[in-house]
């Protein structure tokens, strides 16, 4: 695709040319990357706080330049020209490559800290975790742990790469506000203020203060560790416990049904956050194929039930053996579980069955039962473990499974192999109950404009959720899909102004009816009575 | 069973296709030489400019034909023997049918230009023009497109893509004004300049120059000028595909006559899409309309005749859509060049420059009669009910923000539109 010719036309865009601005840009951003690389190696600097604000700057330098000259210099407009060129987003060997360095860290940052530079039993830290002991003790006032490095590096990453993405759709308001609110809640709720209050809660043993991790995002939050915690974590425990109860309770169901759950996924939650900046250059890599959805639904349900059935099991077992710190007893519990489900379930069924496939139907349906079944096979028998399995062994296991292997490595580290919505798709049991209630409770759909879809299929390949949008485009169908996250990157990229995300009202909003606009309305009637 | 036979893998032919298998089980064939599935040619662009890769383009996977059950026969026809009810391959291998349905669509025109069969001079319309764009592409120092029309300036765009400069050369005074009013037209010249094409409007290609090897080097405008370049586009529109049907007794125009029922002169034989010809326009269409959606209604209303409810074509309110570089423009309803006879129009411009609405209306009725709309989406369904129930200009004004089809926070320009269209047009109910 190399054309040789110098270019006089100064629009243009040749993925593979890059001018001498993008190049310093390039320059300066990897001289503040190496910087960080150096100290991984466990090169000491003099001057750590210096070195660690030279690097910092030298990222964020970098990408505004880069970014800057990139977008700026050309008219505004969609700009994906040479995506499938380039080797770093069409899989290629530059792709692939990103793709083991990510994964690399994630399984060091997970399993193996050590190599990082923490430091164990009270040792000092080395290497890169020693790196970033200035601007935790800053923040938090403690030496810096391998997840501190960790959130810095992910605030970072979508802050610099945030401002690339608003320069590139800055002719989108929607990408711009939507943009904007990622990058807010990333610095503010999931790093600034929880590392404050740590600094100012010092003597308290550990909880999350992340305002909007929540549960099931946040596996651990019913965990009698840290149920313990936060019962134990004065005014500040017992407000982060009743926020979190009211986010999954209330706040999450009135937000979700009013403008679907992208409230969360792309515009607050913090994975979603690094999918939408750092992995938009990735977002084509999705498989679209029928096959995939089928993976899709079974992996994502089979995680929120595993989830679900996680979560019952600790709180059982923090139940039976903290009877004194509860306001209910393992007995309340475990009836309130059977008849919230029975009743859930019967709801759905009676109200919601037809929006629902037979397959979906069956699951449920067996699936419920299951459960309540083994619940109270347990319960009668007096087993302290209310499901067969230890709870122990039990969040063990969907912690390495699901919160580390899961959501890490392969959520971030297959971004450039898989896409970048690869743990939201296929692994996360938050975008599963919020999808669950997308599809069947919610204002939310992505209207079709009548027949104006030419196929093009630019909404498809752009999906990062690996919707094929124009299959319901092309027949004037709105798109009412559970993995929908609402980045709206479809409505952007279509030529012919057909799709929009809009929040109107439950009736007629999943449309069957396969008729285009266009022609007249007796072959209308005709069809529509057949 | 009934053996349906289809030339044609287009939009037209394959709506067809599925329309009536999902009506019946009558046994299909889709003939198609230029591809073995389905794809979309408005979208071959985006293959070449990166935006998508050409497995993109086709709306349904591999397997989807098989599980429906439409046979796939990749070759060429050569002529359809209307007796016998057979269709003639390349290979001289036969095919009979029971009903044929012609949707072979368009091909390129070419005016008989000195140099047009050189190499380095493509059209854009099929799969193999891109492909023979993109072996051309990687060596080419400049490329002149020639003919200011839709497909002409998709042709630039995708050449700026792989930064090639290039020369634009449009025979009208101004882009593509023989549909679009002066404001508008002049709207996209000054996009294109934006996007630092050599634009030569009121220019024509003379002829095309040829190396030693028989590859083009030049070319010479009607106004003498020599432009060096390796790529000629030519995308002078497009005519019917209907060579092979020469030697049969199916009645041709410029394209296949059909009727109402997209019947042609012979029994059981139908012709749809591009390559369709109505005895007489329908309404203010065209005879022939080379455009993706009536190929699809088109497709759609065929398959009802075809299995058993027979049904007039009968297209509702006239729309399309296109875009312009970053410009995207849609119309509902009818608005010409020029106004009609008791006609006005109201044009309405951003400071910008980069967007404009346009609405035609009867000057004494006021009724509404289209709207072009550049840079604002607006609702196809809005603009149908609207010209469905007559409503009129004032109406429309009135209802503007619900026709509006913009992404969430984007500006609204609705109170300015109308506020202009109060100094335009004064009297007017008040808003």
């Amino acid at each position: 695709m190399q054309n040789s010719d110098k270019n006089l036309s100064i629009a243009s865009h040749n993925p593979n040319e890059i001018s001498n601005y993008q190049k310093l840009g390039f320059g300066i951003g990897f001289l503040g990357l190496f910087i960080l690389a150096l100290a991984f190696f466990n090169v000491t600097f003099p001057n750590k706080t210096l070195w660690l604000v030279v690097s910092i700057t030298a990222i964020f330098t970098g990408i505004i330049i880069y970014a800057n000259k990139t977008y700026l210099s050309k008219p505004e407009g969609i700009q994906n020209n040479g995506v499938w060129f380039k080797s770093l987003s069409s899989k290629g060997m530059l792709g692939w490559i990103t793709g083991i360095l990510l994964t690399s860290f994630y399984v060091t940052i997970y399993w193996f800290p050590k190599y990082l530079g923490l430091g164990e039993n009270g040792q000092a830290n080395t290497g890169i975790v020693a790196f970033f002991d200035p601007l935790s003790l800053l923040l938090n006032g403690k030496a810096a742990t391998q997840w501190f490095v960790y959130g810095s590096l992910y605030t970072i990453a979508i802050l610099g790469l945030g401002y690339k993405f608003i320069l590139k759709y800055r002719h989108n308001k929607y990408q711009l506000v939507r943009t904007t609110s990622v990058m807010f809640f990333q610095l503010g709720f999931a790093f600034l203020i929880p590392e404050i209050l740590e600094k100012l809660n010092p003597e308290k043993a550990y909880f999350a203060k992340d305002l909007k991790n929540m549960w099931p995002l946040n596996y651990y939050f019913f965990s009698d560790w840290h149920l313990t915690n936060l019962l134990n974590g004065g005014n500040l425990g017992l407000f982060m416990l009743m926020f979190g109860l009211a986010m999954i309770f209330i706040i999450s169901p009135i937000l979700t049904y009013r403008y679907g759950k992208r409230w969360y996924c792309s515009w607050v939650c913090g994975c979603g956050g690094l999918a939408e900046t750092a992995g938009d250059s990735f977002r084509q890599l999705s498989s679209k194929k029928q096959s995939t959805w089928k993976i899709e639904r079974w992996l994502i349900h089979s995680v929120l039930v595993f989830s679900f059935v996680m979560t019952i099991a600790v709180i059982f077992t923090f139940l039976s053996n903290n009877p004194g710190m509860s306001i209910i007893t393992k007995d309340q519990f475990t009836i309130g579980i059977v008849v919230f489900l029975i009743i859930f379930t019967s709801f759905l069924f009676a109200f919601k069955r037809n929006d629902l496939d037979t397959d979906a139907r069956y699951t449920m349906v067996s699936l419920v039962a299951i459960i309540v079944i083994s619940i109270l096979m347990n319960y009668f028998s007096g087993n302290n473990n209310i499901l067969f399995i230890d709870s122990n062994k039990l969040r063990e296991w969907y912690g390495f499974a699901i919160g580390s292997a899961f959501s890490g490595v392969i959520g971030v580290g297959f971004y450039p192999l898989l896409g970048n919505r690869v743990w939201c798709r296929f692994g996360c049991p938050m975008a599963a109950i919020l999808g669950l209630q997308q599809r069947l409770f919610s204002k939310f759909r992505i209207t079709t404009n009548g027949g104006q879809c030419i196929s093009c299929g630019n909404c498809s390949t752009y999906c990062e959720m690996g919707i094929d949008v124009r299959s319901y485009a092309q027949k004037g169908e709105n798109i009412v899909r559970s993995s929908c996250v609402g980045c709206g990157i479809c409505s952007a990229v279509c030529p012919r102004g057909v799709l929009k995300l809009e929040n109107g009202s439950e009736e007629g909003r999943i449309n069957s009816n396969d008729i285009l606009l266009g022609n007249d309305v007796n072959l209308l009637d005709l069809i529509n009575r057949k | 069973m009934d053996h349906i036979v289809i030339i044609g893998n287009g939009i037209s032919g394959v709506t067809l296709a599925r329309n009536i298998r999902k009506l019946s089980w009558k046994k299909i064939t889709v003939i198609s030489s230029e591809s073995e599935y389905f794809f979309s040619r408005t979208a071959l662009m985006y293959v070449f400019m990166g935006h998508m890769k050409f497995e993109h383009t086709q709306p349904y996977e591999n397997e989807f034909w098989k599980k429906n059950n439409i046979d796939l026969i990749q070759k060429t026809v050569n002529e359809v023997d209307t007796t016998n009810k057979e269709v003639v391959f390349s290979d001289k291998t036969r095919l009979p049918f029971d009903k044929l349905v012609i949707a072979s669509g368009s091909k390129s025109n070419k005016f008989g230009w000195k140099g047009q069969d050189l190499n380095g001079v493509v059209s854009l319309y099929h799969k193999q023009d891109i492909e023979q764009l993109e072996t051309l592409a990687p060596n080419c120092k400049r490329a002149v497109v020639v003919g200011g029309g839709l497909i002409g300036i998709e042709l630039v765009e995708m050449l700026l893509s792989r930064n090639i400069p290039v020369t634009f050369l449009v025979r009208e005074k101004s882009f593509w004004n023989g549909v679009l009013p002066p404001g508008e037209s002049e709207l996209i010249n000054r996009h294109i300049l934006e996007h630092h094409v050599d634009l030569r409007l009121d220019t024509n290609l003379d002829e095309i120059i040829s190396d030693e090897n028989g590859f083009a080097r030049a070319i010479i405008t009607d106004k003498g000028k020599i432009i060096e370049c390796s790529i000629v586009g030519l995308t002078v529109g497009v005519s019917p595909n209907i060579d092979f049907l020469k030697t049969s007794s199916i009645e041709l125009g410029r394209g296949v006559k059909v009727n109402r029922f997209l019947e042609t002169n012979i029994k059981d034989i139908y012709a749809i899409g591009d390559c369709a010809e109505q005895h007489e326009g329908i309404g203010l269409r065209r005879p022939i309309e080379a455009v993706w959606y009536t190929g699809r209604m088109m497709g759609e209303a065929l398959a009802q005749t075809i299995c058993g409810k027979s049904m007039q074509y009968n297209p509702g309110h006239w729309f399309n859509s296109a875009k312009f570089f970053d410009i995207e423009y849609q119309t509902y309803g009818w608005v010409f060049a020029n106004p009609l006879e008791n006609e006005d129009q109201f044009y309405w411009e951003h400071s910008s420059g980069k967007k404009a609405v346009r609405i035609a209306f009867d000057t004494n009725t006021r009724l509404f009669h289209g709207i072009n709309t550049f840079g604002i989406r607006m609702r196809h369904e809005f603009f149908d009910k609207v010209l469905s129930e007559n409503q009129t200009v004032d109406y429309v004004m009135q209802h503007l923000k619900e026709a509006n089809f913009d992404p969430e926070f984007f500006s609204t320009f609705e109170k300015e539109i109308n506020k202009s269209f109060q100094n335009q047009f004064t009297n007017i109910i008040k808003v």
